[in-house]
């Protein structure tokens, strides 16, 4: 396992400068935005890769509930945390995206208020497990998750259900696509994903470790205290 | 602003969110390293 980390970190900073050439010099450029649109391949496969985290939060928050293993509760949150960090991706390349197209920064329709609420949601859940000590945060995070989880579905397919100025979505959408665009897209879809994996395993690792650290602490307290009593 | 400039603002927030995330990922490795060192004094003393 030591071994593998290493090989799928230059295996992912491989595919991530593929995938980077890919998306600016492979991909074919957009009649109608021109260069500009390339940002679609960093835009929506970190949109997608937060979608994913969400939902592997939900189902660790879901294990823990059940079973309150403390394996799934670091899932949970490490999941989320790398979610948030894709989320805001999304949320600060698209302006960037919108600026030029749309000629506007912002505007507060459907697909783009529910994502700056999924991503406060999850922005909470991060502030209640950084600051609250209290024995129940795992449990209370992991209701909080299930909650949030429930607006993932939404911020999807709130372009289907309400008129708004955000394009249909690519896959399983009204839209079309060139099949090369859709290649770059897929190639830097993964690349994010094993990018995000390895956040996710290295993170895990970190939080495994500081658990350890608490515990070791708590119990050199104790023993502490005993030996002063004495 | 052109839009190649739009372009590599994009790309460029992405990759300095990624590595600032990365960034306080290794800093909190380096304190828990260092509190893990603090652990092991004592247990060497005795």
């Amino acid at each position: 396992m030591k071994r593998a980390f290493p090989i799928l970190g230059v295996l992912t900073a491989i595919l991530l400068s593929y995938a980077l050439y890919q998306a600016l010099v492979g991909a074919p450029t957009e009649q109608t935005m021109g260069d500009v649109q390339r940002i679609f391949y960093y835009h929506v496969p970190s949109a997608w890769t937060a979608f994913i985290l969400f939902f592997v939060n939900f189902g660790a928050s879901v294990f823990y509930l059940t079973k309150r293993r403390p394996a799934a509760d670091i899932v949970a949150l490490v999941s989320a945390e790398v979610g948030v960090v894709f989320c805001t991706v999304v949320l600060v390349t698209g302006p960037i995206w919108a600026r030029p197209v749309w000629g506007i920064w912002w505007t507060w329709d459907m697909r783009l208020t529910s994502t700056l609420v999924l991503w406060l949601i999850y922005v909470s859940y991060l502030f209640l497990r950084r600051f609250s000590s209290s024995g129940q945060t795992p449990t209370l995070a992991a209701a909080l998750a299930v909650l949030g989880a429930l607006c993932v579905p939404f911020v999807y397919f709130s372009i289907w259900f309400f008129r708004t100025q955000h394009p249909q979505p690519v896959m399983g959408g009204g839209g079309s696509i060139d099949p090369r665009m859709l290649h770059v897209l897929l190639i830097n879809w993964l690349a994010f994903s094993c990018f995000a994996f390895l956040v996710c395993w290295s993170r895990y690792r970190l939080e495994s470790l500081q658990r350890e650290v608490d515990q070791a602490h708590a119990l050199e307290s104790l023993l502490g205290a005993r030996g002063s009593a004495r | 602003m052109s839009n190649n400039e739009y372009l590599f603002a994009a790309y460029a927030a992405t990759w300095i969110i990624h590595i600032v995330y990365l960034g306080t990922i290794v800093s909190r490795y380096s304190r828990l390293k260092r509190e893990i060192e603090e652990l092991k004094k004592p247990a060497v003393r005795s």
